[in-house]
């Protein structure tokens, strides 16, 4: 199946890392729904730059350390 | 297989595709066995219709309201993603009502039965609640493509 969007993500390592956060504790602190947190994890839906801003912050590291996107190069070259 | 939480708006989108399905199927019924005596066009339709689409409405807002108290305060919660997948939907749909709504109006200056102008209405109504309800199932479930 074809993945929705190219966004890659490491909310779930980030959210062991940062002491076991949960899913609903990380939807609370972002103000989205569980359902959004397990979306976005699974790379179902690419969240807007506010939510991913949101997200980084929650966690507590910079936006590219959470969010990743294949550059041309790669792409061409796959 | 990936965990599935299904949240409160996708468990509406199915309780809406099953109630859509039943009561256009009860109205199918009544009217064709309706027109097994009588030719379609002088076939009694409005009382039908009219019970159906109103218990149709009463149905989905008690399920509704089952579904918000079943589910409990966090899961009724929605936000942007809900938001985007809802119109999403009612952008994809939009093209079937807008269909029905161009027969009609040819129907209309055809000067046709208004038994063919009520109908493909409701056809168009019921066809596009269906892919409505349909296409948000699958973007809750496969995921929200990109514009």
């Amino acid at each position: 199946m074809v993945k929705p969007t190219r966004v890659t993500n490491r909310i779930r390592a980030l959210r062991f890392a940062a002491g076991e956060l949960t899913q609903a504790e990380l939807a609370e602190r972002v103000g989205v729904t569980r359902q959004t947190i397990i979306a976005i994890e699974q790379g179902k839906y690419s969240p807007s730059l506010e939510v991913a801003f949101q997200i980084a912050h929650a966690l507590g590291v910079r936006l590219d350390e959470v969010f990743g996107y294949p550059s041309t190069e790669n792409r061409t070259e796959s | 297989m990936a965990e599935h939480d299904m949240g409160y708006e996708e468990k509406i989108a199915w309780a809406g595709v099953i109630v859509s399905i039943v009561h256009f199927t009860i109205y199918l019924s009544v009217l064709l066995t309706r027109a097994a005596t009588t030719p379609m066009p002088e076939t009694p339709y409005v009382d039908a219709m009219l019970w159906s689409i109103g218990v149709a409405i009463m149905v989905m807002i008690v399920v509704s309201i089952i579904v918000a108290v079943t589910t409990g305060k966090h899961g009724r919660e929605t936000d942007i993603r809900d938001k985007q997948i809802t119109a999403r939907a009612e952008f994809t749909s939009r093209g079937l009502l807008i269909a029905a709504a161009l027969t009609a109006l040819i129907f209309a200056m055809l000067e046709l039965d208004p038994f063919w102008i009520a109908n493909v209405i409701y056809l168009g109504f019921f066809f596009s609640a269906m892919l409505e309800a349909i296409t948000k199932i699958a973007l809750y479930r496969r995921g929200m493509p990109a514009w």
